[in-house]
């Protein structure tokens, strides 16, 4: 039975992502054109009943934050298409701008419409640097078309989109740190207040969207959100591109409804595990998620029953590891991670995570002391009470939930772990 | 003081300039897109990285102070104070590359390059740098060179074949 | 603007909206632990010492950087919030250099007392200090990254106080960092050496360079005569040093304690502080009438002079051309009196008390040098002297006040104001005004001037003459009235322009601690000295006239300018690009 669905990827593969007369061909910019026959306040509604969450990891709703954005006096605000995906194990929004980039700036034109917006910013990370020529030639062909500049369509709305690149900066993906970024700094997050929904970049009402949250507007509004609701559990209605991927026969991005099970995911979806070995545990959300032990693979894929399992949706990625690999080596290559990511602002986030690497190493040759694993854990939470940002914050999830679920893996004393 | 009136320089000359002064006007000499115009300027720049003498040239022309300049720098990852090689080779050093076993993809690397991961070559060709996810998870295990992805390396001959590329 | 009603630790409080929880707990005699935070500085919220319990929140709350609301329930001293602290006080403290007892900030650090507060001397972890090298090639600051605690009030200091630029943070996560760009050290930057990021800095990561020795050893020498000179700043602000009230003037004190450390003559900087307003004051009279380049602006501060020499050399004609006071000092000690006590200029040993690190800077310059005897031998800071003191076991606050020795020791009103912002303004003012209309000022005090504002403008009638002046403290400021001039829209005649903010009484070399509070608190007692003294104008200074007649001549004459003027130089670019050129 086939598992996966098509909504917000139906037009993966049926047009030329380089043309904007082939997008026409199958209908494209139906979205912007009826949008822009509504009052803002109709596409927040809508956007509200889809209960649209937002893919970037935060799981905003969506409506909500447009209605937030839409009510912030200025005459001059910014969209800004968050397209920095780092996340470990993501990269669904990679797929949508190589399948389907008008999509993403139909979303973009749409927000920038409801919200009040004048300017939209691509943030494309530089590791998708291959992208940016069909990104260049989407908004130059949607610009000559009328379908950006002034006065749109004749509606009165004019709207600009500028691309912009990261450098290689996982926390960049932070709405403020992002900003700083386009700004032409390093990317350490900025303090709160003042909210960048009030005052974000270059100082203006700012409304930060990851693609994919921007790709379901656009879908929402092709074809209205009933096909969409229908999808999904009453609590997680709709459906969610995610990114399978790691010891997994069929690894890539699938669109799902919510309400799969991890199993289902696992092995209806991606085959199953690699090579038949057995399941020892997975990932959510990428390297800031937790990690699920095989003992809860019937867990259903919605923000709910996540929830109750310590587990979150997060960015869609979905990283399976089979029995080959040690849990202690999985949370040092994530605690390496962090260690070349953390921003170094904070206190907490630099000199924890140097702190816990160091525990981590002694782990992993079974040379740990006696307190280590209390100290780690101590830090852990430290960190995640304490930091600047919701990196810090997250970057031990992965160790914690470790700790939780495979105890055993941490007792061992002396000699090495196997 | 001491300082140095250096008029002779290790990488910038007349071509070099003329080029990093398209590159800002390009980007209509505007602050804000630093980030873009540094990545811009260090593929053009030998070996791939900035060194002092472009960033206090960059800095001169925006008007940017030196400071911020190396600020963004160092904080970037893509961006690079010392100097590379012609090619760059990254190797995902990510979870999802571990998990699905690069340590052939790794190993056929410094065997056949002849260096370890964060090293250059003597002839300063090739430089092996570990890096974080780019996002080929479903290729994986997979590198970058010069900005190009190669996936399911997974044995030393499909290795072989991608370096044939750059020699 | 609107109160609100909160409750810290369970005691209610009223407090404007727009209060952070750090500044209420304050209020309720709570001190929030913190090193990031600084009371004249904006929020940075980096180093997350301050963190706290606010109800219905689930995540700890920076202090410094939340704002309170009404009905806001916070909570600074449960087992959580102590728990936290002290855990990042730990995660500080082990990447911290712990060698407290050879750093120049053992007793004043900041670090050090919330160590002691929260009882903590050596933590479970790992010490993983990972340091870049010690800079110490200049003359002026000693920066040592194994004590930076990277809480970022330096590079506040430095790019958003002075607008200088050249600290900044750098790299990330573990390898983070505060350093000029590409590591340099300072000396090879365009760093002025203001030492404002050693004011705020609240470990001993940068500190003036310690020349203690160098004073003990010419004071031990029997072949040195030792004497010295302090700067107008110092006596307002040396008692913090001793814990005695901020703005205590210890003049008196202060001679005795340097006559007990073994300093043979204990001279007044004050009088070469009239001696620059005469030429000073003169030069500008001469540049109105004879048509020189305007505005004229000061010299004294070799911040400033730093500045202007790095960053806008094309506008070094403005410059006055006097000495410091300092410099002038340390000129005619080598000159006049070592004629006056007979003595050759190469056994006199000139120290200077200043409240500056730039001072260091400056009294190394290779111009203040002649056949090999420097002008000024050693200059030394206001807490490097009060080090001298505590190392000697004088019980400063008991001292019995002592008074100046001459031919150095009489200084005017005029001259004690030169230590706060505007007051070189004031002082010329007071001068140029007598010397161009020939009439007693009838108001010596130019309130307009005064203050703590970044810039003061006034406009002064001379006998019908129009005269324009403008006052800027801090480099940021200055920035503004060099742009004007620049752009050919300055209306001044005369600019004073003080490297730090609020003037030599807010120096980079004074004692730990000087916020704003305390900065006009100095300030008024400088104006307070001045106030109290009979003699308020430097031309009327008996001992300067004394000196005019029987050594200098006149005013700008010939023998002033060989030893009480200078010139300046642009300080080399690491670069120049003209080459590239098509």
């Amino acid at each position: 039975m086939l598992k996966t669905v098509s909504f917000i990827t139906e037009n993966f593969g049926k047009y030329d992502p380089k043309s904007i007369d082939s997008y026409l061909s199958i209908g494209g910019f139906t979205a912007v054109k009826r949008a822009l026959t509504m009052s803002s306040n109709e596409i927040i509604d809508m956007a509200k009943a889809a209960s649209i969450k937002g893919r970037g990891g935060a799981a905003y709703d969506t409506g909500r934050k447009w209605s937030q954005a839409a009510s912030v006096p200025g005459l001059n605000k910014v969209v800004i298409c968050n397209a920095d995906e780092g996340e470990p194990c993501t990269f669904k929004d990679r797929a949508i701008i190589e399948n389907d980039p008008f999509r993403l700036l139909e979303g973009m034109i749409i927000a920038g419409y409801t919200v009040g917006a004048q300017n939209g910013y691509i943030y494309l990370r530089e590791e998708y640097s291959h992208l940016r020529p069909l990104l260049i030639n989407a908004i130059a062909e949607s610009k000559a078309k009328g379908f950006l500049g002034q006065n749109i369509l004749g509606s009165g709305f004019s709207f600009e989109i500028h691309l912009y690149s990261g450098a290689g900066a996982y926390v960049c993906g932070e709405g403020s740190t992002l900003i700083e970024s386009i700004e032409g700094k390093s990317g350490r997050p900025r303090i709160k207040p003042p909210f960048i929904k009030e005052c974000g970049l270059f100082q203006l009402p700012t409304l930060v969207n990851n693609v994919e949250t921007l790709a379901i507007a656009a879908a929402a509004l092709t074809h209205g959100i009933d096909d969409y609701i229908a999808f999904g559990t009453e609590k997680s209605p709709g459906s969610k591109i995610i990114s399978l991927a790691g010891n997994v026969k069929k690894p890539g991005t699938y669109e799902i409804p919510f309400g799969l099970t991890i199993r289902e995911i696992i092995y209806d979806i991606g085959g199953g595990i690699t090579d038949d070995n057995e399941l020892k545990f997975f990932q959510l959300g990428g390297a800031s998620g937790s990690i699920g032990p095989a003992s809860i693979v019937d867990t259903p894929y919605t923000y709910e029953d996540l929830g109750k399992v310590g587990l979150t949706v997060g960015s869609g990625g979905v990283l399976v590891v089979d029995d080959r690999t040690r849990v202690i080596d999985f949370v040092k290559s994530i605690q390496d991670f962090f260690i070349h990511e953390s921003c170094g602002k904070c206190t907490p986030c630099r000199e924890g995570n140097r702190q816990i690497l160091r525990i981590v190493d002694r782990f992993v040759d079974g040379a740990q002391n006696p307190r280590d694993l209390e100290t780690a854990e101590r830090f852990a939470h430290i960190m995640s009470n304490c930091a600047f940002c919701g990196l810090g914050e997250t970057a031990q999830s992965t160790l914690l939930s470790a700790i939780k679920y495979f105890p055993e893996e941490f007792e061992v004393k002396g000699g090495k772990l196997e | 003081m001491s300082s140095v009136n250096a008029t002779t320089f290790e990488v910038l000359n007349k071509e070099l300039a003329a080029k990093i002064d398209t590159i800002i006007t390009n980007n209509a000499n505007n602050s804000t897109k630093l980030v873009g115009i540094l990545l811009e300027v260090q593929a053009i720049v030998p070996k791939q990285y900035l060194p002092l003498e472009i960033a206090a040239y960059i800095s001169q022309k925006m008007n940017i102070p030196l400071s911020r300049i190396y600020d963004v720098i160092s904080f970037y990852a893509a961006l690079s104070d010392v100097p590379r090689a012609d090619c760059v080779i990254q190797l995902c050093d990510s979870v999802v590359c571990k998990v699905t076993g690069n340590t052939v993809l790794k190993e056929s690397l410094q065997e056949l390059l002849g260096i370890k991961v964060n090293e250059i070559t003597a002839d300063g060709k090739y430089a092996l740098e570990p890096t974080a996810c780019f996002g080929a998870c479903d290729i994986a295990p997979a590198i970058r060179v010069n900005g190009r992805v190669f996936g399911h390396l997974t044995s030393k001959e499909k290795v072989k074949k991608v370096l044939d590329n750059y020699k | 603007m609107k109160n609100v009603k909160i409750i810290i630790d369970n005691k209610d409080l009223v407090v404007p909206e727009g209060t952070t929880i750090l500044e209420a707990a304050k209020k309720v005699n709570i001190n929030i632990p913190h090193l990031c935070y600084h009371p004249d500085q904006a929020i940075k919220a980096n180093c997350r010492l301050c963190v706290v319990e606010v109800a219905g929140s689930k995540k700890l709350t920076p202090a410094c950087s939340s704002f309170v609301f009404e009905g806001m329930e916070i909570r600074t001293n449960t087992k959580k919030v102590r728990d936290m602290q002290t855990g990042v006080l730990e995660l500080i403290l082990a990447n911290h250099d712990q060698n407290c007892l050879q750093c120049l900030r053992n007793g004043t650090c900041e670090l050090q007392d919330l160590c002691r507060r929260f009882n903590i001397s050596k933590t479970n972890l790992e010490d993983t200090v990972e340091a870049l090298p010690l800079d110490d090639t200049n003359p002026s600051l000693v920066r040592d990254s194994s004590k930076c605690v990277k809480c970022n009030r330096c590079v506040e200091a430095c790019q958003k106080t002075q607008e200088v630029h050249v600290l900044t943070h750098s790299h990330r996560s573990v390898h983070y960092n505060i350093t000029p760009a590409y590591e340099m050290p300072l000396e090879d930057t365009l760093c002025v050496f203001c030492g404002q990021c050693a004011a705020v800095c609240p470990t001993g990561a940068i500190v003036e360079k310690d020349e203690t020795q160098k004073v003990w050893d010419a004071i031990y020498d029997p072949r040195k005569h030792v004497i010295v000179q302090v700067a107008p700043a110092v006596r307002v602000a040396l008692g913090d040093s001793f814990n005695l009230p901020k703005g205590d003037i210890v003049t008196g004190k202060m001679v005795a304690a340097l006559r007990r450390l073994g300093i043979e003559q204990v001279f007044d900087t004050n009088f070469t502080a009239d001696l620059t307003i005469l030429e000073e004051a003169n030069e500008l009279i001469k540049r109105i009438t004879e048509g020189g380049t305007l505005p004229l602006i000061t010299s004294c501060s070799p911040g400033w002079v730093n500045f202007i020499e790095g960053r806008y050399d094309h506008l070094l004609d403005h410059l006055s051309t006097c000495k410091s006071p300092q410099q002038m000092f340390g000129s005619l000690s080598k000159t006049y009196y070592a004629d006056l006590i007979g003595l050759d200029p190469k056994d006199i040993f000139t120290v200077s008390i200043m409240p500056c690190t730039a001072k260091k800077y400056e009294a190394q310059r290779p111009e203040f040098e002649k056949d090999g005897v420097r002008d000024v031998d050693v200059a030394l800071t206001t807490r490097e002297l009060a080090r001298m003191i505590q190392a000697s076991g004088i019980e400063f606050t008991d001292l019995e006040e002592d008074q100046f020795d001459n031919p150095f020791g009489i200084g005017t009103g005029a001259g004690a104001i030169f230590g706060a912002s505007g007051g070189v303004t004031e002082a010329a003012l007071r001068t140029a005004y007598e010397v161009i209309t020939g009439k007693g000022l009838p108001n010596l005090n130019f309130l307009q001037v005064r203050g703590l504002e970044g810039i003061k403008e006034a406009t002064i009638d001379l006998d019908g003459l129009e005269l324009k002046v403008a006052v800027a403290q801090g480099l940021s400021n200055a920035k503004v009235l060099l742009k004007q001039i620049q752009n050919g829209t300055s209306p001044y005649a005369f600019i004073e322009i003080m490297g730090c903010p609020g003037g030599c009484i807010g120096g980079g070399g004074q004692p730990i601690k000087s916020t704003l509070e305390v900065k006009a608190k100095r300030m008024k007692a400088l104006y307070k000295i001045d106030a109290d003294l009979p003699l308020r104008k430097s031309h009327k200074n008996p001992d300067i006239i004394k000196l005019y007649d029987e050594y200098l001549g006149a005013p700008l004459g010939e023998k002033s300018h060989e030893l009480l003027h200078t010139h300046y130089h642009s300080r080399n670019k690491k670069y120049d690009f003209s080459s590239l050129k098509k």
